[in-house]
């Protein structure tokens, strides 16, 4: 068969790729403390645990108030720039577009470090989850840019100055028209930045005041091996969480395709 | 009839470029008025002014007597059907037509009926529930038209709205056009690169070049007597001869033809050298039997192109460097010669114009 070869190498590829996550569950279930095989039986009370644990449900909470925030401000600034690029003429534009979108390749930890800097000892801010919500926006921006900017140049330039020429004025044509149709991709961009502020480790590492974040306390976990199945319990939740939002995305990001009449396979996932 | 709009001077620049050079303009009402030009000519820079979609640089815009400086495209009394169509595609088809009814006061059942009118004034009633998305290209235009009418606008301005549809639907779309046109009364502005939308559908047309107007006027006028070479190339086919004049009533001497009589009515230049032009359809190969009417001269066929109706012959004459182009109608028992046959040419002085630059 002349595609064995190919099948093979795709199924340990995905192997590879996701038997690693496919351990958290299996362990989260498993009623020992060591993570060894063979299992020991079934159990649900590490999720008990992880209910009970007050430090880790405020670091939870940090977490999501984090992610909200991040969502919000990165993808009112994606708006911005989407649409500064999709529809104006500006001098510089391709550079400064460019420039905006540095931070996708940028070390995390060089601009977690640099970030501390600044907000220590040049701005003199105390660390505290807006310290967090700022460096998030930075590298979650981009991302909501490269959504957004999919979803402004779908769209028909005239499609704004009808809407004015039948009477709305550049605001109202803009809630009209434009916002509807690029609605998929807000709440694509919104979920997108979302996850990835919610996971990030290293800046929230060096940024998080007197509370941590869900990433940074699970890492404090570690040195605890008593603990580690509850971190298990808790990492299944997550994938399941960040699959499922990831999917609503894709599904808005679809969806706005289909409304403005595009037929599309590729994207995000 | 009065004047609905007034252009004076009318410049616009965008940066270096010099987009419209004084455009001076009066559009009546109840026109249908054709802006013709090349592409780049600045015919739909001059619409979008119209519409308020751009401020003019210098100059005045009156609509129905009224300033349009400093008032946006939703306070003028123009509506536009964009070349996209620009139809809303997250909307129906009557929440598309009734987008500008939102600060109507009227009521919502007075509202839909309205709509719906105006859907069957352009041949889609019944299509309200449907949406614009799932729509083709002609029925999205009708979209447009309708949702435009439907405010009952002073003006109608069309950009290009043919040019996207396939030749018989763009036909079909010209004839329903001007019919709407008739029934609404409304002036509609046409912005259009094709000479033949042109010439079938406007009352008067303006041709442009680089931003300014070459020639003003009703479509057999432009077509008849083409203020210079430039509109007369634009416009339909056209061969150009060079000449001389000969005295100051008319005489000339055309090369590879002969002396002719300019009509009287031709304003005459001095002297010296000019150009004539002389449309295929005026010239006419000779059969055996046949005998000219007016003039005659001899030819080679240069090059035949059959298009069913029509042949067109390329003519090779002594004395002129092109060979002239001559359209034949393709009559019963006529047959269509081959490359290389000598022919008698028969050409008739009054189709003579005298062309300026």
């Amino acid at each position: 068969m002349k595609g064995l070869p190919l099948r093979v190498y795709a199924i340990l590829y995905l192997l590879f790729l996701y038997a690693p996550i496919a351990l958290l569950p299996l362990f989260a279930f498993n009623d020992a403390t060591i993570i060894a095989f063979p299992l020991k039986g079934f159990t649900t009370h590490w999720f008990g645990d992880l209910a009970g644990n007050a430090a880790l449900r405020q670091a939870v909470g940090n977490s999501l108030f984090i992610a909200a925030m991040t969502a919000i401000f990165a993808t009112l600034l994606g708006i911005c720039a989407a649409r500064a690029g999709a529809m104006a003429r500006f001098p510089g534009k391709g550079g400064i577009l460019g420039f905006v979108m540095l931070p996708l390749v940028l070390p995390e930890i060089i601009v977690a470090v640099s970030l501390l800097i600044v907000m220590r000892q040049v701005l003199g801010l105390n660390l505290s989850n807006w310290t967090v919500i700022a460096a998030h926006v930075l590298i979650c921006t981009p991302f909501s840019i490269a959504i957004l900017n999919g979803a402004f140049q779908n769209l028909d330039p005239s499609i704004e100055e009808a809407a004015m020429d039948l009477g709305e004025s550049r605001l109202s044509a803009f809630r009209l028209v434009t916002l509807p149709l690029v609605m998929p991709g807000i709440v694509s961009s919104m979920l997108i930045a979302f996850t990835i502020s919610l996971d990030e480790f290293i800046i929230a590492f060096f940024l998080t005041g007197a509370n941590p974040t869900m990433p940074v306390y699970i890492w404090g976990l570690l040195r605890f091996p008593a603990q580690l199945p509850v971190v298990m319990a808790l990492g299944t939740i997550l994938v399941t969480l960040s699959v499922v939002l990831l999917v609503i995305a894709e599904l808005f990001r679809r969806r706005g395709l289909a409304r403005a009449g595009i037929k599309d396979t590729g994207g995000f996932l | 009839m009065t004047a609905l709009i007034e252009l004076k001077s009318v410049e616009k620049h965008y940066g270096d470029y010099h987009a419209l050079r004084g455009i001076d303009l009066e559009i009546r009402a109840g026109e249908f008025f054709s802006l013709l030009g090349p592409s780049g000519c600045g015919k739909t820079t001059l619409l979008r002014t119209i519409a308020g979609l751009e401020e003019v640089s210098s100059g005045t815009i009156r609509i129905d007597g009224r300033d349009m400086k400093g008032v946006a495209a939703n306070h003028r009394p123009t509506n536009m059907v964009f070349q996209s169509y620009a139809v809303f595609p997250h909307l129906s088809v009557a929440e598309n037509v009734g987008f500008g009814l939102r600060r109507d006061p009227r009521s919502k059942v007075e509202k839909a009926r309205a709509v719906e009118q105006a859907l069957e004034m352009v041949g889609l009633g019944g299509y309200g529930k449907r949406r614009a998305h799932a729509l083709s290209g002609g029925q999205r235009q009708r979209v447009a038209l309708a949702r435009a009418l439907i405010l009952e606008p002073k003006v109608l301005l069309l950009d290009e709205p043919l040019s996207a549809l396939d030749r018989l639907m763009r036909e079909q779309m010209q004839l329903e056009l001007m019919r709407l046109q008739r029934q609404v009364g409304i002036t509609f502005i046409l912005v259009t690169h094709d000479q033949e939308e042109a010439l079938v559908m406007s009352d008067r047309i303006a041709v442009m070049f680089d931003g300014q107007i070459g020639q003003l006027a009703d479509p057999e006028t432009l077509y008849r007597k083409p203020a210079n070479r430039r509109v007369a190339q634009f416009i339909g086919k056209m061969n150009f001869l060079p000449g001389r004049m000969l005295d100051q009533r008319g005489a000339i001497e055309v090369a590879g033809l002969g002396r002719a009589e300019l009509a009287p009515e031709q304003a005459l230049p001095a002297g010296g050298e000019i150009t004539v032009g002389l449309r295929p359809e005026t010239l006419a190969i000779l059969f055996d039997g046949d005998t000219a009417p007016r003039r005659e001269t001899r030819g080679t066929v240069a090059e035949v192109v059959y298009y069913g109706d029509m042949t067109y012959y390329e003519v090779r004459v002594d004395g002129i460097d092109r060979p002239l182009t001559v359209s034949m109608k393709n009559l019963i028992g006529r047959p269509v010669l081959e490359v290389g046959a000598t022919t008698r040419l028969a050409w008739d002085e009054r189709a003579l114009v005298l062309l300026t630059a």
